[in-house]
């Protein structure tokens, strides 16, 4: 079966162990996490992971409810690149002298739209943010021409760009729950 | 009131009803078995022989009672020990709390003496497992435990209690757990669903259910058993929804899976609709997926959002608890009477009876048989016994020929399949249920690999009546080797030692038998009081389970002879 790269987006408890738990399912079924990038969400307390995956939909599935079974887990989903404005960073140091002598450093950083974030006189360190390709055709051109002295690639995240939020949504519904238990349990006592 | 980590462990143990421990002391849980030394006439702790035998205890005394079993131990290498029941109550949703000592916080992380990782191995094996490196955190720790362990479907959770926490003050006070925001033990009926359901039974010429342990975990047999009378729908059950009805109940068509009934597998490839109830489509209930009731509309109702559609793809996947769905689901159903359907069963049970069980259960000749021994115990104790088996051909004929007329009354090691299992499981059964007759079945194999137990029942006067079925073999495996790789029997074979003098050594009655005319009696001497017993049968030695649906494959290549 065709593999697709799937994009799992999962909101947790700010507990220690999480990532572990999350891990071991895409381990037993033998998947390779292709990146990962973990970050406090907008609302404190809780965590956010982005986590993309080559796999098949009927697998994705599976783990994903899964993942979304674990305890630690408010909530798991997962979505195709269609269904989202995503974004990667990649930092790149490159060599002074050799960035000189090419010439054409406007265009460059024109066409690249690269962002100096450092320069002295043994480096340059250049940023620049997009999807994989993009990153990734910065990186040849420069490997290829002057080389690249240090490279790093931050994993995907990600937005949906549909009108529903799945995790406000499933907040709302637990705080329901919570106040129908609360009422429920004091009028027992 | 101010109290150390380690009396406030025991006092939230207490505050959940938590009766009975069993438990192995050691290092790192030494603040907790010391506070413990004050609680004797509260809590009925009972030390097994090795902490495998502690946690498979923990389970058997909650499969049978449905109460989280507790499981105390220390670091290390008794959490490594542990590791197996753990793993089995994993996949057998077994409520149980397992708590390990663990070096002091401020060693985590060093290799210290008898440190082990226990919160990275358990993870994967538990529905919840937490470090407790603060008195502050006990209480709040052990009420999420339980309500994690016992609610919606039930597993093993693990707490890891930093030595530091057992001896450190704090300030006790308990709240039972009643919400965790992220999680949703019964999820609510979707009618949309029920409805498509019930529709689909309304139309079925031939119905046909299959009842798993979700039925006995969700306290719904009565509720399965209205449902299956008013739309008049036989039904099977799976290895962990044995005695979720009656063996006598009129719809009750038996077990389904590898060495199950032959009616009811030929029958799950037969059936217009077919209703799975809190299973799982484990491989060894429906060998080949792509035949397994595939003519079939299936509805499946289970609890476990992960499980639907996980194994096999469904018509009507309807997610929420037994006990919520099952009254629902039978409100909406319309009476019906299948007659035709439900008496076409009768061919493939009489063709059964002819070519396995007669010569299983009532042979005139030769060596006696598992099933024989089986069926004579289960009658000697008018099938009102909670059966325990070790895993293996005892366990299958255990399953098939033992009969039930009460819940609860089979406890095994299902997905697991735990050799070993069965004699600290049967300890835990007995505890759980003083009152009723506990019958351990384990082949020679399974019997000696937690035998050391038979200290724990000498040491508590643990009234299990145990049978050992004989072979000197390793049963299962050398029947696989017999019919699938061509009778090379690899390292099956075992020379036994005298049981029954073992059994001697341990202050437990016993006997040996080996000729039928012997059984009845030795039965008979088992069962006349409530003292401990190990009935050791010497059993033909190449003896098989059949039927067998050989793994992967479709019923039509069933094996009967």
């Amino acid at each position: 079966m065709e593999k697709t790269l799937y994009t799992v987006i999962i909101f947790s408890e700010n507990t220690v162990g999480v990532l572990n738990q999350i891990t071991v399912i895409f381990t037993r079924r033998g998947l390779n996490i292709e990146t990962l990038s973990v970050s406090p969400s907008a609302i404190e307390g809780i965590h956010k992971f982005t986590i993309t995956v080559f796999t098949t939909q009927d697998v994705i599935e599976k783990v994903v409810q899964q993942i979304d079974k674990r305890v630690d887990i408010l909530k798991a989903y997962y979505n195709i690149d269609e269904d989202l404005v995503h974004q990667e960073i990649a930092l790149y140091k490159v060599d002074t002298s050799k960035l000189l002598a090419m010439g054409s450093i406007e265009k460059l950083i024109r066409d690249y739209q690269i962002h100096v974030l450092e320069l002295t006189e043994n480096c340059v360190v250049f940023e620049k943010t997009g999807h994989y390709q993009e990153t990734q055709k910065l990186f040849e051109e420069l490997s290829s021409s002057i080389g690249v002295l240090q490279f790093i690639r931050s994993g995907r995240i990600a937005i949906t760009k549909s009108k529903v939020e799945r995790l406000s949504d499933m907040l709302e519904k637990m705080m329901k729950l919570e106040e129908k238990v609360n009422t429920t349990s004091e009028t027992q006592e | 009131m101010k109290m150390t980590g380690s009396k406030a462990l025991i006092e939230s143990l207490l505050q959940e009803g938590v009766e009975t421990i069993f438990g192995y002391p050691g290092g790192a849980i030494l603040p907790v078995f010391d506070a413990l030394y004050d609680y004797d006439q509260k809590v009925n702790h009972i030390l097994t022989r090795h902490e495998q035998g502690a946690a498979h205890a923990a389970e058997g005394y909650a499969r049978v009672s449905g109460k989280v079993g507790v499981c105390l131990i220390t670091s290390g290498p008794a959490a490594t020990n542990a590791i197996t029941g753990i793993s089995d109550a994993m996949l057998d949703s077994v409520p149980l709390l397992v708590i390990t000592g663990q070096v002091g916080a401020g060693l985590l992380g060093t290799d210290a003496f008898q440190e082990i990782d226990v919160i990275g191995i358990t993870q994967p094996i538990t529905k919840w497992s937490y470090q407790i490196r603060r008195a502050e955190d006990v209480a709040w720790a052990v009420a999420r435990a339980f309500y994690i362990a016992s609610t919606g479907r039930p597993g093993p959770v693990v707490l890891d209690f930093t030595k530091n926490a057992q001896s450190e003050e704090v300030d006790f006070q308990y709240k039972p757990c009643k919400f965790i925001r992220s999680y949703i033990p019964v999820p609510e009926v979707n009618i949309s669903q029920l409805e498509k359901a019930a529709e689909l039974i309304n139309a079925a010429k031939k119905p046909f259910a299959v009842v798993g342990h979700g039925v006995i975990l969700g306290q719904a047999e009565k509720d399965l058993m209205e449902l299956l009378e008013k739309a008049d729908i036989p039904a099977a059950w799976t290895l962990l929804g044995a005695s979720a009805m009656p063996s006598d109940f009129r719809l009750n068509k038996g077990f389904v899976g590898m060495h199950g009934n032959v009616a009811p597998n030929m029958k799950t490839n037969e059936c217009d609709v077919l209703i799975a109830i809190g299973m799982r489509f484990d491989d060894r209930v429906t060998g080949d997926l792509k035949t397994y009731a595939s003519q079939a509309k299936v509805i499946h109702i289970d609890i476990d959002a992960a499980e639907l559609n996980k194994n096999l793809k469904v018509e009507v996947p309807v997610l929420g608890s037994a006990k919520d769905v099952l009254p629902a689901l039978t409100k909406l159903v319309k009476p019906a009477r299948h007659t035709e359907w439900i008496d076409s069963f009768e061919i493939y049970k009489n063709t059964e009876y002819e070519k396995v069980i007669e010569r299983e259960v009532f042979p005139k000749s030769g060596k006696i048989t598992m099933g024989e021994v089986i069926n004579k115990v289960s009658e000697a104790t008018h099938h009102n016994a909670i059966c325990v088996t070790d895993v293996g051909q005892n366990q299958m004929a255990a399953a098939r020929y033992f009969k039930f007329s009460q819940t609860r009354s089979l406890i095994t090691s299902g997905g697991l399949g735990t050799m070993g299992f069965g004699l600290p499981a049967a300890i835990g059964a007995k505890i759980a249920s003083p009152d009723r007759t506990v019958c351990l079945f384990a082949g020679d194999g399974g019997f000696q690999m937690t035998i050391q137990e038979l200290g724990t029942i000498m040491e508590n006067n643990i009234g299990v009546k145990m049978i050992v079925l004989d072979n000197q073999f390793l049963g299962m495996v050398r029947q696989w080797q017999e019919l699938f790789y061509e009778e090379r029997y690899s390292f099956t074979k075992m020379k036994n030692p005298d049981f029954v003098a073992i059994g001697k050594a341990y202050n437990i009655n016993g006997r040996l038998v080996n000729e039928r005319e012997e059984l009845d009696d030795a039965i008979a001497e088992m069962l006349k009081d409530d003292n401990p017993y190990l009935l050791v049968v010497n059993v033909e030695r190449k003896g098989m389970v059949y039927p067998m649906i050989p793994a992967g494959t479709s019923v039509t290549n069933i094996i009967l002879e």
